[in-house]
């Protein structure tokens, strides 16, 4: 059965609205969610090699898609997984939490499959949404959670608006809305300026999904507004679709057109406005916001040279981005003890309240720095490797120098969390559930060992492309 | 590529991946125990095993080929032909037994100055030495690159955690500067990489390439082991880091992980880049030059002993430079036999310092002068050291530092005699040290007199003795019979001499002047797209078949002419 996962998900988003009719203690939603996210993952892996069109060929399950969503439901359930307790919200939000999480990993889910632009777009908007709820649910007085629930829904919907009005020049233009065709015709067309304006605007929602500079103004503020656990979300999985449709829409460009210039150009000016703007960020999140943008930034660099090992590059990078990302998330969420936001400082002394986590921490901070032998470094050499074959030399020095201006900041991280520090030493120790405790470890022998065999995953990637 | 490798049966398991992998493993193991000195005495056992594993591949090294012995291969990454390559020829033979050798040094100089986070400590001892030795092995570049980083993340942690006062400043200006010279090389690689197709280093070397081309990547390369090295003006970061660090700390920077810079000239510059090295050896000389002078100079100015010391490894890592880029046989030999006593000789003077700063918690000197009468076998194994450090005769410094004045002089005497008043400054500072500290009259600052003094300063126990005894050996053992040290590694220092040296590398050297240069830089662009047509192609073979990366270089021109200019 091609379509069982997302069936799954379909009949999972529907458990949770079942759940919100009715009264459930504290922790009832959460103890259904670990098991259908858990689910999820195992029915991603079971359909993985499926194939299968559907509504003529506007929603199609291949390899490229199953990939993607194995990297989306793995996101989906580690995102519960690490929420130990739901900290942020109230219990009468428990379950709408879960609700909105997992109609938002549905449209996840339909959009790697989407192979129309209006499948697409409804897809992302199902995804988009349902996430925008989840920001002003946030326990507490209001302000922040709100302003930064707003700031995402505008730009949101001002870019989706543009992006819609950029298909609607595209369909224009080459008569079709089917991404097939369209990679086929619309090369020709990217001749004419108009093809490159509609590409470009049609563009928009993803960039800003993604958080490519100059589509990135939001990140900081809903990254601090929104609950650590949110926040943990909205940095990882929506980025897994955007890289798919990204890599699947590239093609539509061509070979070294002025797009791909375009592309070049934000491509470094995100890797390096996020990076000098990570370095003198206190808040840790608004940190990884920043952080983020500059990550972004190699994502595009893979997926620009438009070749089956750019992109494949591009899919492992985010694949280890996920794990980094979340690793760090994961941190945060534990050592706030009352669901409030984590400063540099609040890692000080990490080291003698957890081991674990401090070590957790200074992997994951590696990792996304690109330091050997973590996934964030193969993905880096991939990407840049990538790169320098399509001939963007200079975006390879200038990601390579990024490397180097990062390294300040996330050391920041680790030597707070390492430095022996007196007054935090007489901190009370973080408690970790036996779940915590694993997924921990599981972090961390994951990113070393992703990082250490990359082989057997490019290796899939570029099969699934 | 087996061409690369000389057939080697002495083993029947592949000693070189237990020689790598063996300290991981022990790190793994030491997560699980506890207890201080059942920690560090775990990491000692380890570390011991590793060096005894170590002496079977010095003694069935084959010294008669330049070939990379032992070697193992096994593919890692097919999408980008990344391969897991180790080997070992005569010029990494020395640094890999040097590095073995000194690591159980660095457990027993850390046996009571480091007093918490044992279980930490043992770890990123452990991982280092997994990280350095596998630098000297890997014959792939990328492997090589993830080693050569890899040991960031220990070395940053050793100052970090357990450092002086200063540590949070010295550990990020240690990690910043090491990093931000390696970025460029990692680019370089890459570039590497698309001209021929292959990260294989012997296969590497073997190509040609264009001038321009060799330039850019000589560059890139040189920053990110000159830094390493250091080089003056890029130095800054090492006496930061060696005063702040704890002594194992300061023993592996200064004894292993300078090495590393040096080692890179050698392997990668020398034979990958001829061209460029030839045409920049003269600027990379004089700054041998002024690396030796300048480094002497602000030694001989030092209140602090570590300072001392750690502007001194300027001063005598300038000597190595200076014998590379000479390029010639006593050049090399002596700079790759200066590496290692370097290692040994800093390394134990490290060591002392560890010793009297366990006793009075001061490392300047005038805390800690006229311990002469209280400490006598201290400080004859101080004055050794020292005489050492400033090559006296007799002593393992003296061989190297001779080959590297006699290569000097036969390469250019206003070289050589630049290099000389070097040799002297490390006299004077060496001197005024051992004077100051041994002898010194009390200038009244309090210590003498209320019977302190003696209460500190107690003679060493064994576990002191026995270290530095043990290096003691080594630098007579080097200063009066250097012969078995140097006769593995002619073979393959003539075989680097001769890549460097070939009439093709020096057919591409520019005319002088700037038009010269600016003249051979442009026909390198033009040809530079040639170049990466060719990467293109290489790649085109990728998809038929890994086979493909390797063939490529070798049907390439630069073989067979090769085979031509060796033949007259």
């Amino acid at each position: 059965m091609a379509f069982a996962h997302e069936i799954y998900v379909a009949l999972a988003a529907v458990v949770f609205f079942i759940l919100t009719l009715a009264e459930t203690g504290r922790g009832t939603p959460r103890r259904f969610a670990l098991l259908l996210s858990a689910g999820a993952v195992l029915s991603a892996l079971w359909a993985f090699g499926a194939h299968g069109d559907l509504f003529g060929a506007t929603y199609r399950v291949d390899a490229f898609s199953q990939t993607f969503k194995v990297l989306i439901s793995l996101g989906f359930f580690i995102v519960v997984a690490l929420g130990d307790g739901l900290k942020s919200y109230e219990t009468e939000h428990e379950a709408e939490y879960y609700l909105f999480l997992s109609i938002s990993v549905l449209g996840l889910t339909l959009l790697t499959s989407a192979m129309n632009l209006l499948t697409l777009y409804i897809a992302l908007e199902v995804a988009s949404y349902a996430l925008y709820i989840l920001v002003p649910l946030r326990r507490g007085d209001g302000s922040p959670q709100v302003e930064a629930a707003i700031k995402y829904i505008l730009f949101g919907a001002a870019a989706s608006g543009v992006s819609l009005f950029g298909i609607s020049y595209v369909f224009g233009l080459a008569h079709t809305t089917d991404i097939a065709t369209l990679v086929k015709t619309y090369p020709a067309i990217m001749a004419e300026p108009m093809g490159l304006v509609a590409l470009s605007m049609m563009f928009a929602s993803f960039f800003f999904k993604l958080a490519i500079f100059p589509f990135h103004v939001w990140t900081p503020d809903v990254y601090e507004g929104a609950a650590n656990e949110t926040s943990a979300i909205i940095a990882t999985l929506p980025k897994i679709g955007a890289v798919a449709v990204l890599i699947r829409l590239t093609g539509m460009a061509g070979m070294g057109s002025d797009f791909t210039t375009l592309l070049v150009v934000l491509a470094a000016l995100s890797m390096t406005f996020g990076n000098f703007a990570a370095l003198v960020q206190t808040d840790v999140k608004r940190l990884l916001a920043f952080s983020s943008i500059s990550h972004a930034g190699y994502m595009m660099t893979g997926i620009l040279t438009n070749t089956i090992t750019g992109s494949a590059s591009a899919i492992y990078y985010v694949g280890g981005y996920l794990l980094m990302n979340l690793a760090i998330f994961f941190v945060i969420y534990n050592i706030s003890t009352d669901s409030e936001n984590v400063t540099v400082d609040d890692l000080k002394g990490l080291h003698s309240r957890s081991p674990l986590l401090a070590f957790t921490l200074a992997v994951g901070a590696f990792g996304l720095a690109g330091i050997p032998p973590t996934a964030g470094f193969a993905g880096k050499l991939f990407v840049l490797t990538s790169a320098f074959k399509s001939q963007h030399m200079w975006l390879v020095i200038i990601g390579a120098a990024n490397t180097a201006i990062s390294i300040y900041y996330y050391l920041k991280m680790v030597r707070a969390a390492y430095a022996p520090d007196d007054a935090a030493e007489s901190a009370p120790k973080v408690d970790l559930s036996m779940l915590g405790k694993a997924l921990g470890v599981a972090f961390i022998l994951a990113i070393l060992l992703v990082g250490s065999l990359p082989g057997y995953f490019m290796d899939l990637f570029k099969h699934a492309l | 590529m087996s061409e690369f490798f000389a057939l080697n049966d002495s083993f029947s398991y592949p000693i070189l991946s237990y020689l790598v992998f063996l300290p991981l493993a022990g790190a793994v193991v030491s997560l699980f125990l506890r207890g201080d000195k059942v920690l560090k005495g775990f990491a000692f056992l380890v570390m011991v095993a590793e060096a005894l594993l170590s002496i079977p591949i010095y003694t069935n090294f084959d010294g008669a080929t330049a070939k990379f012995q032992f070697a193992e291969f096994i593919p890692w990454v097919n999408a980008f032909d990344i391969n897991y390559t180790l080997g070992v020829d005569g010029i990494s033979l020395l640094l890999v037994m040097l590095t073995t050798f000194v690591m159980p040094l660095c457990v027993l100089c850390s046996w009571k100055y480091i007093d918490k986070r044992i279980n930490e400590f043992v770890f990123a001892l452990l991982v280092m030495e997994t990280a350095m030795i596998g630098v000297f092995l890997s014959l792939d570049l990328i492997l090589f690159y993830v080693f050569w980083e890899a040991m960031l993340i220990p070395m940053y942690l050793l100052i970090a955690v357990w450092g002086g006062d200063n540590k949070a400043y010295a550990s990020l200006k240690f990690f910043l500067y090491t990093l931000a010279g390696s970025v460029m090389l990692l680019v370089a690689i890459i570039a590497l990489y698309f001209s021929t197709g292959t990260f294989f280093v012997p296969t590497l070397m073997e190509h040609g390439y264009t001038f321009a081309f060799q330039f850019w990547v000589f560059l890139a390369f040189a920053l990110a082991f000159a830094i390493k090295v250091p080089m003056f003006p890029f130095h800054t970061w090492l006496p930061a880091a060696h005063v702040e660090a704890p002594t194992p700390g300061s023993v592996i920077l200064a004894s292993v992980l300078l090495k590393m810079g040096t080692y890179g000239f050698l392997r990668f510059c020398l034979p990958i880049t001829p061209t460029a090295t030839l045409y920049l050896a003269p600027i990379l000389l004089w700054i041998s030059i002024i690396s030796i002078l300048y480094g002497g100079f602000v030694a001989l100015g030092q209140k602090d002993i570590k300072k001392l010391v750690a502007y001194s490894s300027v001063g005598h890592m300038g000597f190595v430079t200076l014998g590379i880029f000479l390029i010639n046989m006593q050049g090399v030999e002596g700079a790759i036999l200066q590496m290692v006593n370097h290692g040994i000789t800093t390394g134990a003077l490290f060591i002392c310092i560890g010793i009297i700063y366990e006793r009075s918690h001061s490392r300047l000197i005038a805390d800690n002068s006229a311990i002469g009468a209280f400490m006598p076998v201290y400080v004859a194994f101080l004055g050794l050291f020292s005489l050492s450090s400033l090559g006296f005769p007799g002593t393992n410094s003296f061989v190297g530092e001779l080959l590297v004045l006699i290569g000097a002089f036969e390469k250019n005497k206003l070289i050589g005699a630049f290099a000389i008043p070097g040799a002297l400054l490390a006299a004077t500072y060496m001197l005024r040290l051992l004077q100051k500290i041994i002898w010194d009259k009390d200038d009244g600052h309090g210590h003498h007199g209320d019977g302190g003094h003696e209460h500190h300063f107690f003679d060493l126990n064994l576990r002191e003795f026995g270290t530095l005894t043990f290096l003691a050996v080594f630098v007579v053992w080097i200063g009066l019979a250097p012969k078995p040290f140097i006769e593995k590694m002619t073979t393959s220092i003539s075989k680097v001499i001769s890549q460097t040296t070939a009439t093709e590398a020096s057919a591409l050297l520019p005319e002088p002047g700037w038009s010269g240069f600016m003249k051979a830089m442009g026909a390198g662009d033009g040809h530079h797209g040639e170049e990466s047509g060719h990467g293109e192609s290489g790649h085109g073979m990728e998809a038929g078949g890994e086979a493909g990366g390797h063939e490529a270089p070798s049907t390439h021109g630069g073989e067979s002419s090769h085979g031509e200019s060796s033949g007259h």
